[in-house]
């Protein structure tokens, strides 16, 4: 009566795998929970941003014209560039996935290494991006100077609302970066364990769930991208 | 404060206005209001006493007795049953919004003869336009019997203006117009609140609606806003009127006594030190211009909140209340 | 667990064996033990202490507030009545008793505390699925009220816990704080109901299947999806506001060309589902109360399972009826009361099959029954009363009166807040080992029920009379209501007052707890009196329903039906 443990008695005699935690019976429960867990934090993700495209909506319903006007200031080659980035970085993700599922390490690490590079030409754009739009003073709320908004070397003239188009460009941009900052943290701590060997076919769920995050990084940049550089 | 005098007091109350706990009706919403309101009412009685009377004889007549183990019913739902105690429900609420959207409708929907008055709200006072008359009042004077419909905006934060004895109510909101309308039955006065929280002094943000007969309404418009014999009033009375009804009285105090504002006793020719570092005597053009642009020189140690009473007075209601300072000394 | 069929042989067991054996609280010692824990038991156990903390001092501030309120009793220095506390005082403690209330006490109290310890051992699981990230919420938890509380230090808001614009924009820099509180708070009741829907659906004991479940189960299945796909929506408005109030941007404020009434719509969309967050547990423990007590079948399982998630499901579409006399569009008043009438029905479908499962039992009236029953008497004057504030046109006068004050606390105190001191004495034995001591909690359930009734009745009253909410002062003509609304909440204090006192009574020299003290058959009373470390000492295996207790004579007539 004093193990405290009551694992012993009912999976008594069964092989304990080494990655499965004391609460769960068996590998496969553990990891299907762990996919739930990542879907249902996933599903809150994409209601925290409907929040942000509701407000994009909104107030491009009030101000069409300042958005058409207020769009040319963006740079869509540099927009460009970066979906450009994450599309192949969900690849190599997807790639990375898959070593795992063949019990290959190289492909595992280096397919890791390439997304996260990928994701951090993704942030060097924007940040190249972001301080040209400081430089010009096209910046949210009483930020904004329209003295120093330069569009192709001329004085450019938003009608309406610039500096509200400007607080939901780098509120929406700015969230979305933040993303993108965790899922290398992430990254990098996966990188340390697949060299620890952590990963393989049958223990892979950390690995599958921030690619799940990764890819939804990506699907949001997919939606951003034509909203506030292809404005028509 | 005990039970037994409460319930005397409500019982006094009850049998000479017989409104103890609901306002009167003074407007032709208000009766329609209060018969959906009373139908709701007893519905909820007799479910109440339905759920509660049920819960209390099965408590009473299957208390456990004894120790022992006694045998229960192996029920465990009873299809019939559930279809009937869900069905009937529906049919009643769907009564009940039907009746309420029919109501509300003639709530919302405002006729073409109503005469027109504008609303601003702002902390923590009503200003009340009659745009074709050019009268500018803290309140809203109209006469019986007659649609008013009213077009409301606030200058600062939200607000809500409502009249519980003509069951109206509707948000103020900066930026856009909202409109509600009542038709007032019969002469009479009652309460106007502000149900929209709006900061220190939203509980005093009250005013009145005065309804004239047609003729005393006539008088009150052809003596541009003042009730009769304007002329025989002091100017300082006048100022102290304007005091109280126009929200002076929320920010600053007439007794020396320290709220948001500067106190008003002993202002006039008094020296005054700005947050800026200046000073000047407060004479009638200081006075004029703190009520107009009260940002234009803010006294030190006060917060720059008191928003411009510009367009809001006229320059005889700025005349009294600075006679009326000079009152209080 | 077939054999356990009564309660003799496992005291025995218990008494003799089990006593060697260390349960959850005396498994592991220090502090440091207790910081670090990932044991739900535990975890639920600080959460149960943050929550009541949270309470007594959203309870002071509710208490405040109703002094005030007496009127202008106090002679002050110039002779004159006065009040006892400014307007900008005033305001500052109706706010924060709101926030604490809302969001540090409702919100988390039956989920976090009471769902957390119970739903691993109801559903017969050694914890729940992800242990770490159930610490990691009760962190997020603190940190969301230290920042609540440095809002208070730092001067403190004034805004009324809905933050309205512009109001929120213009007001003391402390909203920041406040807001950023409540965001961290979101997180946490975020990642608790991803917890909580990954354990329901991958951790039941074999044989545990959907029907064979805790009501309490199905309910706090329905509230963490709400938590899940409201909150983050909450998140954001807040993020919203924040960045508005410090950059100027103008989203909500007309002043810069925003909507002030979108920040409404924006806020109700989460806080309305939120007030199911706050009652949907609190149907799952009346749930099972009222079976156990009555020793009986609940009537409806699948209707009573059903209506939790249609509530849960339709609750997101009914936010507009706070907003009818805000200026949004005809069309989406009508369409939005209309909807608020249907989730009436699966309401009122719970109480009826409530009521009805007393029918032919054998009713035991232990103080968590007089909770239970407190629980229907209350709950139904709050639903009912929901009827006048749906219906457009009696909205329209009744909206933001006292009547509206009394309608949520009758649901939210007298519903929510019952139901979990319901809770606490019905499952107080199994998370302390101790009994409570049953005279004194009727004595509490007395004083809470009598002066709840006293405190907002007499607001229901005040509220069709016209006596408009969040006032600091009001006419004369309202004094006596309030005072007696005051007079009841000085009764509903002493209360809990009481409770508290006997439940600190209980864990110092309260009778020792049998497994199960009430002859309960869902697996949180298979296991020690307190629970063991890993909860139960082979995995149980479910061969039966929630309900079914021995009392039940199958041969009696069952009067139709099944």
């Amino acid at each position: 009566m004093t193990q405290p443990s009551s694992s012993h008695a009912s999976s008594a005699g069964h092989h304990h795998p080494k990655y499965l935690a004391h609460h769960f019976e068996s590998m496969a429960q553990q990891n299907a929970s762990g996919k739930l867990g990542m879907w249902l934090f996933l599903g809150q993700e994409v209601l925290f941003f409907s929040g942000l495209f509701l407000a994009y909506v909104l107030a491009r319903i009030i101000y069409p014209e300042t958005f058409l006007a207020a769009h040319e200031l963006l740079d869509w080659k540099l927009g460009a560039l970066n979906t450009i980035f994450l599309l192949t970085s969900s690849l190599t993700m997807a790639l990375a996935v898959r070593g795992a599922q063949v019990n290959s390490k190289p492909q595992m690490f280096y397919n890791i290494l390439a997304t996260l590079l990928l994701g951090g030409a993704f942030m060097v754009v924007k940040y190249i991006e972001y301080s040209h739009k400081f430089h010009d003073g096209l910046l949210p709320g009483h930020f904004f100077d329209a003295t120093k908004a330069m569009h192709n070397g001329q004085l450019a003239n938003i009608p309406g609302a610039p500096a509200i188009f400007f607080a939901i460009y780098f509120v929406m941009t700015g969230t979305h970066g933040l993303h993108v900052l965790i899922g290398m943290g992430l990254m990098l701590w996966l990188l340390v364990r697949i060299k620890r060997g952590d990963f393989n076919s049958e223990n892979h769920v950390y690995l599958e769930n921030v690619g799940l995050y990764w890819h939804i990084v990506d699907l949001i940049w997919i939606f951003l991208f034509p909203l506030l550089y292809l404005v028509r | 404060m005990n039970l037994g005098f409460a319930l005397g007091h409500m019982m006094a109350q009850a049998s000479d206005t017989a409104s103890w706990w609901k306002p009167i009706q003074a407007s032709t919403h208000a009766t329609a209001v209060d018969n959906l309101f009373n139908f709701i009412m007893y519905l909820c009685f007799f479910f109440f006493v339905l759920i509660v009377g049920a819960m209390v004889y099965f408590v009473v007549k299957y208390r456990r007795k004894g120790n022992g183990p006694e045998r229960t019913s192996p029920i465990k739902g009873n299809h019939r049953l559930e279809i009937v105690w869900s069905v009937i429900p529906t049919i009643l609420l769907v009564i009940i919004f039907a009746w309420g959207f029919k109501d509300w409708l003639a709530i919302a929907v405002v006729p073409n003869n109503a005469m027109e008055v504008r609303v601003t709200g702002q902390k923590w006072n009503w200003t009340f336009t009659y745009p074709k008359e050019g009268i500018v009042s803290s309140d809203l004077v109209v006469p019986a019997g007659q649609p008013v419909k009213l077009v409301m905006t606030s200058s600062d934060v939200l607000h809500s203006f409502y009249i519980p004895d003509y069951r109206v109510k509707r948000d103020v909101v900066p930026g856009r117009y909202t409109v509600l309308w009542f038709e007032p039955s019969e002469p009479g006065v009652h309460q106007i609140y502000c149900t929209e929280y709006c900061g220190t002094s939203h509980s005093q943000m009250l005013s009145k609606v005065k309804v004239l007969d047609s003729a005393k309404y006539e008088e009150w418009i052809a003596n541009g806003g003042e009730e009769g014999g304007a002329s025989a009033v002091p100017l300082a009375d006048k100022g102290q009127k304007l005091y109280e009804a126009r929200g002076c009285v929320a920010c600053h105090s007439n007794d020396g006594s320290q709220k948001v504002g500067p106190t008003w006793k002993g202002l006039y020719a008094a020296q005054r030190k700005f947050a800026d570092g200046t000073s000047t005597t407060a004479d009638e053009n200081y006075l004029r211009q703190s009520i107009l642009v009260p940002g234009s020189q803010v006294v030190a140690g006060y917060a720059n909140v008191m928003p411009s009473y510009q367009g809001q007075l006229n320059d005889k209601q700025i005349e009294s209340i600075i006679e009326y300072i000079k009152t209080l000394k | 667990m077939e054999s356990n069929r009564n309660n003799a042989p496992q005291s025995a067991h218990a008494a003799t064996a089990g006593g060697a054996e260390p349960n959850y609280i005396n498994a592991h010692k220090g502090i440091w033990s207790w910081m670090t824990t990932v044991d739900h038991k535990r975890l639920g156990l600080m959460y149960l202490v943050g929550v009541l903390s949270f309470f007594a001092v959203g309870g002071i501030f509710a208490l405040l507030v109703r002094t005030q309120l007496l009127g202008p009793i106090f002679k002050g220095a110039s002779g004159k009545q006065e009040w006892l506390f400014s307007g900008d005082t005033y305001n500052k403690l109706f706010t924060l008793h709101g926030a604490v209330m809302v969001f540090l006490v409702i919100i988390p109290s039956i989920p976090a505390s009471l769902g957390n310890f119970f739903l691993p051992l109801m559903l017969g699981a050694k914890d729940v699925a992800f242990p770490k990230l159930n610490l990691m919420s009760f962190y997020v938890y603190i940190l969301g009220g230290a920042f609540l509380l440095f809002s208070i230090a730092t001067g403190a808001i004034d805004t009324g816990w809905t933050f309205y614009t512009p109001y929120s924009t213009t007001t003391s820099a402390s909203v920041i704080s406040a807001v950023t509180g409540v965001f961290i708070l979101g997180f946490s009741s975020i990642l608790t109901g991803v917890n909580f829907i990954v354990t329901i659906h991958k951790m039941r004991a074999p044989g545990l299947t959907w029907t064979r479940l805790p009501l309490f189960v199905w309910a706090q299945y329905a509230t963490s999806l709400i938590q899940v796909l409201a909150t983050p929506v909450l998140a954001i408005t807040l993020m919203l506001l924040a960045i508005e109030k410090t950059m100027g941007v103008g989203i909500f404020d007309p002043k810069l060309g925003g909507d002030p009434v979108l920040f409404q719509h924006f806020f109700w969309f989460y806080s309305h589902p939120a007030v199911y967050i706050m009652i949907l547990p609190a149907f799952g423990v009346i749930s099972e109360i009222i079976t156990v007590n009555s020793r009986k079948q609940i009537f409806g399982y699948k209707a009573i399972a059903m209506s939790s998630v249609a509530i849960a499901v339709i609750g997101f579409l009914v936010w507009g009826h706070h907003m009818f006399t805000s200026g949004q569009s005809e069309l989406a008043s009508a369409v939005f009361s209309f909807l608020t009438f249907a989730v009436a029905v699966p309401t009122a479908i719970k109480v009826f099959s409530w009521v009805a499962t007393m029918y032919g039992g054998s009713i035991r009236l232990n103080s968590a029954m007089w909770y239970g029953l407190a629980f229907l008497f209350l709950f139904t004057i709050g639903g009912l009363t929901g009827l006048f504030l749906g219906t457009l046109s009696v909205d329209i006068h009744l909206h933001d009166t006292y009547f509206v004050v009394a309608h949520f606390h009758y649901v939210m105190m007298g519903g929510t807040m019952t139901a979990f001191v319901g809770a606490l004495h019905h499952w107080w034995p199994k998370m302390t080992g101790r009994m409570l001591n049953e005279f004194w909690g009727k004595i509490s359930c007395f004083f809470v029920f009598t002066g709840f009734n006293l405190t907002f009745f007499s607001q229901f009253l005040l509220g069709t009379k016209g006596m408009p909410r969040r006032y600091a002062t009001y006419l004369p003509e309202f004094q006596t209501w309030h005072q007696l609304s005051t007079l009841g909440s000085y009764l509903l204090g002493l209360g809990f007052f009481i409770t508290l006192c006997y439940m600190i009574q209980s864990l110092i020299s309260g009778a020792k707890a049998p497994r199960n003290p009430w002859g309960a058959r869902s697996l949180e009373w298979e296991t020690d009196s307190p629970p063991i470390e890993h909860n139960f000492h082979v995995q149980p295996v479910v061969k039966h329903g929630p309900y079914e207790f021995p009392e039940i004579d199958h041969s009696m007539s069952t009067g139709g039906g099944h």
